[in-house]
Protein backbone atom coordinates (compact mmCIF):
# COMPACT_ATOMS: atom_id res chain seq x y z
CA UNK A 1 0.00 0.00 0.00
CA UNK A 2 1.47 3.40 -0.81
CA UNK A 3 0.30 5.74 1.76
CA UNK A 4 0.92 9.36 1.46
CA UNK A 5 1.63 11.38 5.41
CA UNK A 6 0.79 15.22 5.28
CA UNK A 7 2.99 17.04 7.66
CA UNK A 8 3.14 20.34 8.86
CA UNK A 9 5.74 22.39 11.15
CA UNK A 10 4.51 24.66 13.71
CA UNK A 11 5.34 26.85 16.55
CA UNK A 12 5.54 24.53 19.55
CA UNK A 13 2.62 24.42 21.53
CA UNK A 14 4.04 23.39 24.31
CA UNK A 15 5.45 27.36 24.74
CA UNK A 16 3.90 28.09 28.55
CA UNK A 17 1.02 30.75 28.05
CA UNK A 18 3.21 33.45 30.25
CA UNK A 19 5.83 32.78 27.05
CA UNK A 20 3.62 33.36 24.48
CA UNK A 21 3.26 36.97 22.32
CA UNK A 22 0.76 37.73 19.36
CA UNK A 23 1.95 40.91 16.87
CA UNK A 24 -1.67 41.79 17.03
CA UNK A 25 -0.83 44.48 14.03
CA UNK A 26 0.45 41.32 11.89
CA UNK A 27 -2.32 39.04 13.29
CA UNK A 28 0.90 36.67 13.85
CA UNK A 29 2.20 34.70 16.55
CA UNK A 30 5.39 35.59 17.53
CA UNK A 31 8.49 33.06 17.21
CA UNK A 32 10.09 34.70 20.12
CA UNK A 33 12.53 31.75 21.35
CA UNK A 34 10.41 28.83 20.53
CA UNK A 35 11.30 25.90 18.57
CA UNK A 36 9.47 25.00 15.32
CA UNK A 37 8.14 21.23 15.56
CA UNK A 38 6.21 19.06 13.53
CA UNK A 39 2.69 19.34 14.91
CA UNK A 40 1.52 16.20 17.34
CA UNK A 41 -1.90 15.15 15.41
CA UNK A 42 0.80 14.39 12.10
CA UNK A 43 3.14 12.53 14.18
CA UNK A 44 0.44 10.51 15.19
CA UNK A 45 -0.70 9.96 11.61
CA UNK A 46 2.89 9.49 10.69
CA UNK A 47 3.11 6.70 13.61
CA UNK A 48 -0.44 5.12 12.18
CA UNK A 49 1.27 5.14 9.03
CA UNK A 50 4.71 3.05 10.01
CA UNK A 51 2.84 0.43 11.85
CA UNK A 52 0.26 -0.37 9.00
CA UNK A 53 3.21 -0.85 6.81
CA UNK A 54 5.44 -2.64 9.49
CA UNK A 55 2.73 -5.49 9.56
CA UNK A 56 1.07 -5.39 5.88
CA UNK A 57 4.27 -3.79 3.99
CA UNK A 58 4.11 -0.45 1.83
CA UNK A 59 5.37 2.57 0.81
CA UNK A 60 5.08 5.89 2.78
CA UNK A 61 5.72 9.42 1.65
CA UNK A 62 5.85 12.26 3.71
CA UNK A 63 4.35 15.63 2.33
CA UNK A 64 4.64 19.59 3.26
CA UNK A 65 3.67 22.47 2.52
CA UNK A 66 5.88 25.11 4.18
CA UNK A 67 8.94 27.21 4.14
CA UNK A 68 12.14 25.91 3.21
CA UNK A 69 12.71 25.51 7.08
CA UNK A 70 9.98 22.61 7.22
CA UNK A 71 12.63 20.32 5.50
CA UNK A 72 13.34 19.49 9.40
CA UNK A 73 10.38 18.44 9.65
CA UNK A 74 10.48 15.77 6.40
CA UNK A 75 14.15 14.78 7.52
CA UNK A 76 12.68 13.73 10.77
CA UNK A 77 9.51 11.71 9.22
CA UNK A 78 12.70 10.48 6.93
CA UNK A 79 14.42 9.27 10.30
CA UNK A 80 11.36 7.95 11.66
CA UNK A 81 11.97 5.55 8.14
CA UNK A 82 9.71 7.26 5.63
CA UNK A 83 10.82 6.26 2.58
CA UNK A 84 10.53 9.53 0.35
CA UNK A 85 9.78 13.05 1.34
CA UNK A 86 8.31 16.13 -0.64
CA UNK A 87 8.31 19.69 0.22
CA UNK A 88 6.10 22.30 -1.80
CA UNK A 89 7.66 25.65 -0.65
CA UNK A 90 5.30 28.18 0.11
CA UNK A 91 7.10 31.16 1.73
CA UNK A 92 4.09 33.57 2.15
CA UNK A 93 3.90 34.66 6.25
CA UNK A 94 0.99 34.11 8.48
CA UNK A 95 -2.00 32.36 8.64
CA UNK A 96 -2.07 29.35 6.28
CA UNK A 97 -5.14 29.37 4.31
CA UNK A 98 -6.93 25.65 4.89
CA UNK A 99 -8.72 25.68 1.24
CA UNK A 100 -5.14 27.08 -0.08
CA UNK A 101 -2.71 24.09 1.52
CA UNK A 102 -5.84 21.71 0.86
CA UNK A 103 -4.92 23.07 -3.20
CA UNK A 104 -1.46 22.74 -3.14
CA UNK A 105 -1.22 19.46 -1.17
CA UNK A 106 -3.81 18.08 -3.99
CA UNK A 107 -1.75 19.31 -6.90
CA UNK A 108 1.49 17.68 -5.00
CA UNK A 109 -0.16 14.48 -4.18
CA UNK A 110 -1.53 13.99 -8.16
CA UNK A 111 1.97 15.01 -8.74
CA UNK A 112 3.41 12.51 -6.48
CA UNK A 113 1.49 9.87 -8.83
CA UNK A 114 -0.48 6.79 -7.38
CA UNK A 115 -1.11 6.24 -3.70
CA UNK A 116 -4.21 4.60 -2.07
CA UNK A 117 -4.46 6.47 1.40
CA UNK A 118 -3.06 9.89 2.30
CA UNK A 119 -3.26 10.48 5.80
CA UNK A 120 -3.32 13.94 8.13
CA UNK A 121 -3.92 15.03 11.34
CA UNK A 122 -6.98 15.44 12.80
CA UNK A 123 -5.51 19.47 13.35
CA UNK A 124 -2.67 21.75 13.95
CA UNK A 125 -1.62 23.24 17.16
CA UNK A 126 -1.43 26.40 15.82
CA UNK A 127 -4.45 27.32 13.95
CA UNK A 128 -5.72 24.13 14.95
CA UNK A 129 -8.85 24.80 11.99
CA UNK A 130 -9.60 20.74 11.64
CA UNK A 131 -10.24 21.58 7.72
CA UNK A 132 -7.55 20.45 5.88
CA UNK A 133 -8.49 16.63 5.70
CA UNK A 134 -12.14 17.36 4.49
CA UNK A 135 -11.03 19.85 1.83
CA UNK A 136 -8.04 17.68 0.47
CA UNK A 137 -10.92 15.01 0.14
CA UNK A 138 -12.97 17.27 -1.49
CA UNK A 139 -9.96 18.13 -3.87
CA UNK A 140 -8.80 14.72 -4.76
CA UNK A 141 -13.12 13.63 -4.96
CA UNK A 142 -12.40 11.00 -2.49
CA UNK A 143 -14.05 9.63 0.68
CA UNK A 144 -12.82 10.74 4.14
CA UNK A 145 -12.98 9.85 7.62
CA UNK A 146 -12.06 11.73 10.21
CA UNK A 147 -11.09 11.15 14.06
CA UNK A 148 -9.13 7.73 12.96
CA UNK A 149 -6.83 5.98 15.52
CA UNK A 150 -5.58 2.78 13.43
CA UNK A 151 -5.80 0.93 9.91
CA UNK A 152 -6.58 -2.43 8.72
CA UNK A 153 -6.14 -4.09 5.52
CA UNK A 154 -9.94 -5.60 4.65
CA UNK A 155 -11.39 -6.98 1.09
CA UNK A 156 -9.22 -6.49 -1.19
CA UNK A 157 -8.84 -2.52 -2.46
CA UNK A 158 -9.85 -1.49 0.94
CA UNK A 159 -9.87 -0.70 4.02
CA UNK A 160 -10.77 -1.06 7.56
CA UNK A 161 -10.30 2.21 9.70
CA UNK A 162 -11.54 2.31 13.63
CA UNK A 163 -12.06 5.68 14.46
CA UNK A 164 -13.56 7.58 17.41
CA UNK A 165 -16.56 9.35 18.19
CA UNK A 166 -18.05 11.38 21.05
CA UNK A 167 -19.30 7.92 23.00
CA UNK A 168 -17.10 5.27 21.84
CA UNK A 169 -15.39 4.38 18.85
CA UNK A 170 -16.84 3.02 15.48
CA UNK A 171 -15.26 0.89 12.50
CA UNK A 172 -15.50 2.06 8.82
CA UNK A 173 -14.51 0.19 5.89
CA UNK A 174 -13.88 2.04 2.70
CA UNK A 175 -12.36 1.25 -0.87
CA UNK A 176 -9.30 3.40 -1.85
CA UNK A 177 -7.92 5.63 -2.26
CA UNK A 178 -9.21 7.71 0.53
CA UNK A 179 -8.72 10.32 2.87
CA UNK A 180 -8.39 9.66 6.95
CA UNK A 181 -7.37 12.44 9.27
CA UNK A 182 -6.34 10.81 12.61
CA UNK A 183 -6.42 11.53 16.06
CA UNK A 184 -4.24 10.84 19.24
CA UNK A 185 -4.52 6.98 20.79
CA UNK A 186 -2.54 4.62 22.86
CA UNK A 187 -1.60 2.92 20.14
CA UNK A 188 -0.31 5.85 17.85
CA UNK A 189 2.11 7.59 20.84
CA UNK A 190 5.18 8.78 18.17
CA UNK A 191 8.09 6.62 18.51
CA UNK A 192 11.85 7.71 19.08
CA UNK A 193 13.85 7.72 15.72
CA UNK A 194 17.08 5.79 16.27
CA UNK A 195 20.58 7.34 15.72
CA UNK A 196 21.68 5.08 12.95
CA UNK A 197 18.41 6.42 11.47
CA UNK A 198 18.93 10.01 12.01
CA UNK A 199 22.02 9.84 10.11
CA UNK A 200 20.74 8.06 6.96
CA UNK A 201 17.73 10.27 6.73
CA UNK A 202 20.24 12.81 4.83
CA UNK A 203 20.79 10.20 2.34
CA UNK A 204 17.00 9.84 1.57
CA UNK A 205 15.41 10.84 -1.21
CA UNK A 206 13.25 14.90 -0.39
CA UNK A 207 12.16 16.43 -3.25
CA UNK A 208 11.64 20.39 -3.07
CA UNK A 209 8.75 21.77 -5.39
CA UNK A 210 7.85 25.62 -5.92
CA UNK A 211 4.56 26.30 -5.98
CA UNK A 212 4.59 26.81 -9.77
CA UNK A 213 5.71 23.82 -10.07
CA UNK A 214 3.09 21.86 -8.52
CA UNK A 215 0.73 24.15 -10.60
CA UNK A 216 -0.56 26.93 -7.99
CA UNK A 217 -0.71 30.14 -8.29
CA UNK A 218 -1.26 32.10 -5.39
CA UNK A 219 -2.21 35.57 -6.58
CA UNK A 220 -5.65 33.55 -8.33
CA UNK A 221 -6.31 31.65 -5.90
CA UNK A 222 -9.14 33.55 -3.74
CA UNK A 223 -8.89 33.55 0.01
CA UNK A 224 -11.34 31.20 2.12
CA UNK A 225 -10.67 33.00 5.63
CA UNK A 226 -9.01 35.88 6.56
CA UNK A 227 -7.64 36.48 10.33
CA UNK A 228 -9.95 39.94 11.59
CA UNK A 229 -8.30 40.08 14.89
CA UNK A 230 -5.84 37.74 16.58
CA UNK A 231 -5.25 38.97 20.71
CA UNK A 232 -4.49 37.32 23.87
CA UNK A 233 -7.42 37.05 26.33
CA UNK A 234 -6.51 38.49 30.22
CA UNK A 235 -8.92 36.30 31.97
CA UNK A 236 -6.74 35.28 35.54
CA UNK A 237 -8.90 33.65 38.54
CA UNK A 238 -7.56 34.52 41.35
CA UNK A 239 -6.59 31.35 43.29
CA UNK A 240 -7.77 30.61 46.99
CA UNK A 241 -5.30 28.30 48.26
CA UNK A 242 -6.79 26.29 51.07
CA UNK A 243 -4.83 26.62 54.32
CA UNK A 244 -4.80 24.76 57.29
CA UNK A 245 -2.26 23.82 60.08
CA UNK A 246 -2.80 20.03 59.70
CA UNK A 247 -3.38 17.82 56.04
CA UNK A 248 -6.77 17.09 57.81
CA UNK A 249 -7.30 20.68 58.32
CA UNK A 250 -6.84 21.41 54.89
CA UNK A 251 -8.83 18.35 53.82
CA UNK A 252 -11.88 19.01 56.12
CA UNK A 253 -11.84 23.07 54.60
CA UNK A 254 -11.41 21.75 51.17
CA UNK A 255 -14.29 19.62 51.90
CA UNK A 256 -15.97 22.52 52.80
CA UNK A 257 -15.75 24.37 49.89
CA UNK A 258 -16.75 21.46 47.70
CA UNK A 259 -19.74 20.81 49.25
CA UNK A 260 -20.86 24.90 49.65
CA UNK A 261 -20.21 24.69 45.71
CA UNK A 262 -22.68 21.28 45.33
CA UNK A 263 -25.06 22.52 47.76
CA UNK A 264 -25.99 25.32 45.92
CA UNK A 265 -26.72 23.07 42.29
CA UNK B 1 -31.29 33.32 -0.09
CA UNK B 2 -29.62 34.85 2.77
CA UNK B 3 -31.07 32.58 5.24
CA UNK B 4 -29.32 30.79 8.26
CA UNK B 5 -29.36 27.05 8.08
CA UNK B 6 -28.93 25.06 11.43
CA UNK B 7 -28.34 21.51 11.31
CA UNK B 8 -29.66 18.99 13.86
CA UNK B 9 -29.11 15.26 13.84
CA UNK B 10 -31.83 13.74 14.19
CA UNK B 11 -30.64 10.96 16.68
CA UNK B 12 -29.08 13.59 19.31
CA UNK B 13 -32.74 14.77 20.07
CA UNK B 14 -33.54 18.10 22.13
CA UNK B 15 -30.31 17.94 23.65
CA UNK B 16 -28.05 21.43 25.12
CA UNK B 17 -26.33 21.47 21.90
CA UNK B 18 -29.45 21.83 19.66
CA UNK B 19 -30.56 24.45 21.63
CA UNK B 20 -27.31 26.14 21.49
CA UNK B 21 -27.21 26.06 17.58
CA UNK B 22 -30.34 26.82 17.32
CA UNK B 23 -29.98 30.18 19.69
CA UNK B 24 -26.84 31.63 17.84
CA UNK B 25 -28.60 30.76 14.74
CA UNK B 26 -31.51 32.80 15.68
CA UNK B 27 -29.55 35.98 16.86
CA UNK B 28 -27.87 35.70 13.55
CA UNK B 29 -30.88 35.53 11.28
CA UNK B 30 -32.41 38.33 13.09
CA UNK B 31 -29.38 40.69 12.62
CA UNK B 32 -28.90 39.11 9.02
CA UNK B 33 -32.88 40.18 9.21
CA UNK B 34 -32.78 36.58 7.63
CA UNK B 35 -35.24 33.42 7.95
CA UNK B 36 -33.85 30.80 10.50
CA UNK B 37 -34.19 27.19 9.11
CA UNK B 38 -33.97 24.40 10.94
CA UNK B 39 -32.69 21.07 8.88
CA UNK B 40 -33.28 17.81 10.77
CA UNK B 41 -31.79 14.29 9.58
CA UNK B 42 -33.26 11.33 10.48
CA UNK B 43 -35.96 9.86 11.88
CA UNK B 44 -38.41 12.11 13.24
CA UNK B 45 -37.72 12.83 16.89
CA UNK B 46 -41.31 14.77 17.67
CA UNK B 47 -39.40 17.08 21.12
CA UNK B 48 -36.49 18.09 18.55
CA UNK B 49 -39.10 19.06 15.98
CA UNK B 50 -41.37 20.85 18.30
CA UNK B 51 -38.55 22.19 20.43
CA UNK B 52 -36.65 24.05 16.83
CA UNK B 53 -40.31 24.92 15.44
CA UNK B 54 -40.34 27.07 18.37
CA UNK B 55 -37.84 29.15 17.57
CA UNK B 56 -37.03 28.42 13.86
CA UNK B 57 -39.21 30.34 10.64
CA UNK B 58 -39.11 26.21 9.33
CA UNK B 59 -38.11 23.03 9.91
CA UNK B 60 -37.56 20.63 7.37
CA UNK B 61 -37.01 16.91 8.51
CA UNK B 62 -35.25 14.66 5.98
CA UNK B 63 -36.24 10.97 6.78
CA UNK B 64 -34.62 8.73 4.71
CA UNK B 65 -33.60 4.92 5.27
CA UNK B 66 -30.20 5.87 4.41
CA UNK B 67 -30.38 8.56 7.42
CA UNK B 68 -31.41 6.40 9.86
CA UNK B 69 -27.42 5.96 11.24
CA UNK B 70 -24.93 8.54 10.98
CA UNK B 71 -22.86 8.01 8.00
CA UNK B 72 -20.03 10.22 6.44
CA UNK B 73 -20.74 10.77 2.67
CA UNK B 74 -24.62 10.33 2.95
CA UNK B 75 -25.25 12.69 5.33
CA UNK B 76 -22.94 15.12 3.40
CA UNK B 77 -24.94 14.39 0.21
CA UNK B 78 -27.91 15.17 2.28
CA UNK B 79 -27.02 18.21 3.49
CA UNK B 80 -25.74 19.31 0.42
CA UNK B 81 -29.06 18.67 -1.47
CA UNK B 82 -31.08 20.37 1.15
CA UNK B 83 -28.77 23.36 1.39
CA UNK B 84 -28.02 24.14 -2.12
CA UNK B 85 -31.35 25.55 -3.36
CA UNK B 86 -31.84 27.75 -0.42
CA UNK B 87 -28.46 29.11 -1.02
CA UNK B 88 -28.29 30.07 2.69
CA UNK B 89 -26.11 33.02 3.99
CA UNK B 90 -24.82 30.54 7.14
CA UNK B 91 -24.66 27.11 8.04
CA UNK B 92 -24.85 26.16 11.14
CA UNK B 93 -23.80 22.92 13.23
CA UNK B 94 -22.89 21.71 16.70
CA UNK B 95 -19.18 20.59 17.62
CA UNK B 96 -20.16 16.93 18.03
CA UNK B 97 -17.38 14.49 16.51
CA UNK B 98 -19.99 14.07 13.30
CA UNK B 99 -20.59 18.04 12.97
CA UNK B 100 -17.18 18.48 12.69
CA UNK B 101 -16.22 15.95 10.08
CA UNK B 102 -19.04 17.34 7.97
CA UNK B 103 -18.31 21.46 8.17
CA UNK B 104 -15.54 21.68 5.90
CA UNK B 105 -16.47 19.51 3.56
CA UNK B 106 -20.22 20.97 3.05
CA UNK B 107 -18.47 24.01 2.70
CA UNK B 108 -16.26 22.96 0.05
CA UNK B 109 -19.26 21.20 -1.98
CA UNK B 110 -21.40 24.71 -1.19
CA UNK B 111 -18.57 27.04 -2.32
CA UNK B 112 -18.17 28.81 1.05
CA UNK B 113 -15.59 29.20 3.78
CA UNK B 114 -15.99 27.32 7.17
CA UNK B 115 -14.35 27.75 10.38
CA UNK B 116 -15.34 25.85 13.62
CA UNK B 117 -15.03 25.73 17.37
CA UNK B 118 -16.74 29.16 17.28
CA UNK B 119 -17.20 31.01 20.70
CA UNK B 120 -19.05 33.46 18.82
CA UNK B 121 -20.27 35.01 15.31
CA UNK B 122 -21.44 38.30 13.90
CA UNK B 123 -22.05 39.65 11.29
CA UNK B 124 -19.35 42.28 9.73
CA UNK B 125 -20.20 44.29 6.91
CA UNK B 126 -20.19 41.66 3.93
CA UNK B 127 -18.58 39.03 6.11
CA UNK B 128 -19.59 36.66 9.34
CA UNK B 129 -16.71 37.23 11.91
CA UNK B 130 -16.02 33.63 14.03
CA UNK B 131 -14.53 33.85 17.41
CA UNK B 132 -12.13 30.81 18.42
CA UNK B 133 -9.02 30.13 20.46
CA UNK B 134 -6.21 29.44 18.21
CA UNK B 135 -2.65 28.46 19.35
CA UNK B 136 -3.94 25.72 21.60
CA UNK B 137 -6.58 28.08 23.64
CA UNK B 138 -3.11 31.20 24.27
CA UNK B 139 -4.88 33.30 21.52
CA UNK B 140 -8.47 34.44 20.30
CA UNK B 141 -8.84 35.30 17.19
CA UNK B 142 -11.49 36.69 14.86
CA UNK B 143 -11.73 34.59 11.70
CA UNK B 144 -13.62 36.45 8.82
CA UNK B 145 -15.26 34.39 6.25
CA UNK B 146 -14.46 34.94 2.58
CA UNK B 147 -16.74 33.07 0.83
CA UNK B 148 -20.44 32.16 1.37
CA UNK B 149 -21.91 30.58 3.29
CA UNK B 150 -20.45 30.94 6.02
CA UNK B 151 -20.44 27.11 7.16
CA UNK B 152 -19.62 27.42 11.07
CA UNK B 153 -19.33 24.75 13.79
CA UNK B 154 -20.14 26.11 17.50
CA UNK B 155 -19.31 25.60 21.11
CA UNK B 156 -23.02 25.00 20.95
CA UNK B 157 -23.64 24.10 24.87
CA UNK B 158 -21.87 27.29 25.80
CA UNK B 159 -24.64 29.36 23.29
CA UNK B 160 -28.11 30.98 24.88
CA UNK B 161 -30.85 28.75 23.61
CA UNK B 162 -33.58 31.52 22.02
CA UNK B 163 -36.47 32.38 23.69
CA UNK B 164 -39.90 30.57 22.20
CA UNK B 165 -42.29 33.29 23.95
CA UNK B 166 -44.42 35.91 21.66
CA UNK B 167 -43.55 33.94 17.98
CA UNK B 168 -45.43 31.60 16.36
CA UNK B 169 -44.35 28.48 15.26
CA UNK B 170 -42.04 27.32 12.50
CA UNK B 171 -44.09 25.59 9.72
CA UNK B 172 -42.51 22.16 9.64
CA UNK B 173 -41.94 20.13 5.73
CA UNK B 174 -41.16 16.75 5.41
CA UNK B 175 -38.87 17.02 2.57
CA UNK B 176 -37.41 14.24 0.47
CA UNK B 177 -34.22 13.89 -0.58
CA UNK B 178 -32.91 11.85 -3.71
CA UNK B 179 -29.99 9.31 -2.08
CA UNK B 180 -27.99 6.74 -3.05
CA UNK B 181 -26.30 4.24 -1.00
CA UNK B 182 -22.46 5.30 -0.69
CA UNK B 183 -20.59 2.58 -2.35
CA UNK B 184 -17.04 3.23 -1.42
CA UNK B 185 -17.68 3.76 2.29
CA UNK B 186 -19.18 1.28 4.82
CA UNK B 187 -20.33 1.41 8.73
CA UNK B 188 -18.91 -1.90 9.80
CA UNK B 189 -20.20 -1.64 13.64
CA UNK B 190 -20.86 1.10 16.35
CA UNK B 191 -19.47 0.79 19.94
CA UNK B 192 -20.59 2.70 22.80
CA UNK B 193 -18.13 2.67 25.70
CA UNK B 194 -20.71 1.86 28.81
CA UNK B 195 -20.56 4.58 31.17
CA UNK B 196 -23.25 5.50 33.63
CA UNK B 197 -25.55 8.72 34.34
CA UNK B 198 -25.44 12.06 31.76
CA UNK B 199 -23.09 12.60 29.10
CA UNK B 200 -19.72 14.04 29.98
CA UNK B 201 -20.82 16.90 27.79
CA UNK B 202 -23.90 18.02 30.11
CA UNK B 203 -22.44 16.61 33.55
CA UNK B 204 -22.61 19.43 35.79
CA UNK B 205 -20.27 17.74 38.11
CA UNK B 206 -16.85 16.44 37.27
CA UNK B 207 -14.13 14.64 38.46
CA UNK B 208 -10.99 14.15 35.92
CA UNK B 209 -7.58 12.65 36.49
CA UNK B 210 -4.07 13.63 34.97
CA UNK B 211 -0.35 12.13 34.40
CA UNK B 212 0.48 13.10 37.52
CA UNK B 213 -1.82 9.94 39.19
CA UNK B 214 0.74 7.90 37.71
CA UNK B 215 -1.11 4.68 36.41
CA UNK B 216 -4.81 3.34 36.03
CA UNK B 217 -5.21 2.35 39.42
CA UNK B 218 -5.78 5.69 40.99
CA UNK B 219 -7.94 5.84 38.62
CA UNK B 220 -10.49 3.96 40.78
CA UNK B 221 -10.19 5.81 43.53
CA UNK B 222 -11.21 8.51 41.66
CA UNK B 223 -14.06 6.76 40.28
CA UNK B 224 -15.01 6.02 44.19
CA UNK B 225 -14.75 10.00 44.73
CA UNK B 226 -16.81 10.64 41.36
CA UNK B 227 -20.06 8.68 42.84
CA UNK B 228 -19.91 10.15 46.40
CA UNK B 229 -19.88 13.23 44.18
CA UNK B 230 -22.27 12.35 42.12
CA UNK B 231 -19.96 13.44 39.12
CA UNK B 232 -19.12 12.03 36.27
CA UNK B 233 -15.21 11.44 35.17
CA UNK B 234 -12.85 12.58 32.45
CA UNK B 235 -9.27 12.88 32.04
CA UNK B 236 -6.43 15.04 30.24
CA UNK B 237 -5.34 14.16 26.95
CA UNK B 238 -1.97 12.53 28.69
CA UNK B 239 -3.60 10.26 31.00
CA UNK B 240 -5.36 8.94 27.44
CA UNK B 241 -2.79 8.51 25.63
CA UNK B 242 -1.11 6.46 28.08
CA UNK B 243 -3.73 4.09 27.94
CA UNK B 244 -5.19 4.51 31.59
CA UNK B 245 -8.46 5.51 30.32
CA UNK B 246 -10.55 5.47 27.29
CA UNK B 247 -10.19 8.35 24.79
CA UNK B 248 -13.56 9.65 24.77
CA UNK B 249 -13.04 10.85 28.35
CA UNK B 250 -10.63 13.16 27.56
CA UNK B 251 -11.18 16.68 27.63
CA UNK B 252 -9.74 20.00 25.96
CA UNK B 253 -8.60 21.44 22.77
CA UNK B 254 -8.92 18.16 20.89
CA UNK B 255 -11.25 16.42 23.39
CA UNK B 256 -14.59 17.00 24.92
CA UNK B 257 -15.86 20.42 25.64
CA UNK B 258 -17.19 20.58 28.90
CA UNK B 259 -19.77 23.37 31.22
CA UNK B 260 -19.97 21.76 34.47
CA UNK B 261 -20.89 23.66 37.80
CA UNK B 262 -17.87 22.21 39.54
CA UNK B 263 -14.37 20.75 37.53
CA UNK B 264 -12.39 18.99 40.18
CA UNK B 265 -8.80 18.79 38.17
CA UNK B 266 -6.59 16.31 39.97
CA UNK B 267 -3.31 15.51 39.10
CA UNK B 268 -3.43 17.97 36.02
CA UNK B 269 -1.13 20.59 35.16
CA UNK B 270 -3.59 22.76 33.29
CA UNK B 271 -1.63 22.87 29.94
CA UNK B 272 -3.47 25.57 28.32
CA UNK B 273 -4.96 22.70 25.54
CA UNK B 274 -6.43 21.11 28.87
CA UNK B 275 -7.90 24.62 29.59
CA UNK B 276 -9.33 25.17 26.03
CA UNK B 277 -12.16 22.03 27.23
CA UNK B 278 -12.87 23.60 30.38
CA UNK B 279 -13.03 27.18 29.92
CA UNK B 280 -16.92 27.12 30.02
CA UNK B 281 -16.78 25.92 33.35
CA UNK B 282 -18.73 27.89 36.66
CA UNK B 283 -16.12 26.59 39.40
CA UNK B 284 -12.64 25.37 38.64
CA UNK B 285 -10.66 23.39 41.28
CA UNK B 286 -7.62 21.68 41.58
CA UNK B 287 -5.46 19.03 43.54
CA UNK B 288 -1.73 19.23 43.08
CA UNK B 289 0.94 19.21 44.66
CA UNK B 290 2.88 21.97 42.72
CA UNK B 291 1.81 25.60 43.47
CA UNK B 292 2.99 26.75 40.64
CA UNK B 293 0.97 24.49 38.60
CA UNK B 294 -0.99 26.61 35.93
CA UNK B 295 -4.21 24.60 36.52
CA UNK B 296 -4.32 26.75 39.96
CA UNK B 297 -4.73 30.63 37.69
CA UNK B 298 -8.12 29.11 36.26
CA UNK B 299 -9.07 28.04 39.70
CA UNK B 300 -11.31 29.52 42.38
CA UNK B 301 -9.52 27.70 44.90
CA UNK B 302 -7.35 24.78 45.17
CA UNK B 303 -5.73 22.46 47.12
CA UNK B 304 -1.48 21.88 47.15
CA UNK B 305 -0.47 18.91 48.18
CA UNK B 306 -0.16 14.50 46.88
CA UNK B 307 -3.25 13.60 45.40
CA UNK B 308 -2.41 10.10 47.45
CA UNK B 309 -2.58 11.85 50.92
CA UNK B 310 -5.91 13.26 50.01
CA UNK B 311 -7.85 11.30 47.88
CA UNK B 312 -9.22 8.90 50.45
CA UNK B 313 -9.89 10.74 53.28
CA UNK B 314 -11.65 13.30 51.29
CA UNK B 315 -14.22 11.16 49.98
CA UNK B 316 -15.24 9.91 53.73
CA UNK B 317 -15.60 13.68 54.62
CA UNK B 318 -17.56 14.32 51.73
CA UNK B 319 -19.69 11.49 52.53
CA UNK B 320 -20.57 12.58 55.38
CA UNK B 321 -21.19 15.83 54.61
CA UNK B 322 -24.11 14.75 52.42
C1 LIG C 1 -2.54 20.21 19.32
C2 LIG C 1 -2.64 19.76 20.75
C3 LIG C 1 -3.88 19.39 21.26
C4 LIG C 1 -4.00 18.97 22.58
N1 LIG C 1 -5.24 18.65 23.07
C5 LIG C 1 -5.36 18.33 24.38
C6 LIG C 1 -6.65 18.04 24.94
O1 LIG C 1 -7.68 18.03 24.25
N2 LIG C 1 -6.71 17.73 26.26
C7 LIG C 1 -5.60 17.70 27.08
O2 LIG C 1 -5.74 17.43 28.27
N3 LIG C 1 -4.39 17.95 26.57
C8 LIG C 1 -4.25 18.26 25.24
N4 LIG C 1 -2.98 18.48 24.75
C9 LIG C 1 -1.81 18.17 25.60
C10 LIG C 1 -1.45 19.26 26.59
O3 LIG C 1 -0.58 20.18 25.96
C11 LIG C 1 -0.70 18.65 27.83
O4 LIG C 1 0.43 17.95 27.36
C12 LIG C 1 -1.58 17.70 28.65
O5 LIG C 1 -2.82 18.30 28.94
C13 LIG C 1 -0.87 17.34 29.94
O6 LIG C 1 -1.64 16.44 30.69
P1 LIG C 1 -1.51 16.38 32.27
O7 LIG C 1 -1.83 17.69 32.87
O8 LIG C 1 -2.29 15.21 32.74
O9 LIG C 1 0.04 16.01 32.49
P2 LIG C 1 1.24 16.89 33.00
O10 LIG C 1 1.35 18.15 32.28
O11 LIG C 1 2.40 15.97 33.03
O12 LIG C 1 0.84 17.28 34.49
C14 LIG C 1 0.80 16.41 35.57
C15 LIG C 1 0.49 17.22 36.82
O13 LIG C 1 0.34 16.33 37.91
C16 LIG C 1 0.92 16.91 39.07
N5 LIG C 1 1.27 15.82 39.98
C17 LIG C 1 2.20 14.85 39.80
N6 LIG C 1 2.18 13.99 40.82
C18 LIG C 1 1.24 14.43 41.69
C19 LIG C 1 0.76 13.98 42.94
N7 LIG C 1 1.25 12.88 43.52
N8 LIG C 1 -0.23 14.68 43.54
C20 LIG C 1 -0.74 15.79 42.96
N9 LIG C 1 -0.33 16.26 41.77
C21 LIG C 1 0.65 15.59 41.14
C22 LIG C 1 2.10 17.68 38.55
O14 LIG C 1 2.46 18.71 39.45
C23 LIG C 1 1.59 18.20 37.21
O15 LIG C 1 1.04 19.48 37.36
C24 LIG C 1 -2.85 18.90 23.42
C25 LIG C 1 -1.61 19.26 22.90
C26 LIG C 1 -1.50 19.69 21.59
C27 LIG C 1 -0.14 20.08 21.08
Amino acid sequence: MNIIVCIKQILDPEIPARDFRVDSAKREAERGSANLVTNIFCENALETALQFREAHGGKITVVSVGPEGAEDVLRKALALTANEAVLVINDAPGLADPLFVARTLAAAIRKIGAFDAVLLGREAGDWGAGQTGGLLAEELGLPCISFAESLAPAAPGAVQVKRQTDSGWELLESTMPLVVTITNHEKNVPRIPKTRDVMQSYRKPLTKWTLADVGIDPASTAAYYEVAELSIPRKETQCEFIAGDTLEAKIDAFASRLTEVMRAL
Amino acid sequence: MGDVVCYLPAKAGWDRSAQGVLGAGRRLADSLGAKLRAVVLGPTDEALVQGAAAVSDSVAVADHPLLAEYHPETFLAALVAICKPLAPRAVLLGNDTYGQELAARLAHRLGGSAAGDAVGIAVAGDKLHVTRGVYGGKATAVIALVRSPGVVWLRARAMDPADPAGRAPGEVQKVTVDLAADPRVKVVSRHVEAKEGVKLEEARVIVSGGRGLGGPEPFKQLQELATTMGAQMAASRAACDAGWVPASWQVGQTGKKVAPELYLAIAISGASQHIMGIADSKVITAINRDPDAPIFKHCSFGLVEDYQKVIGPLREKLAKNG
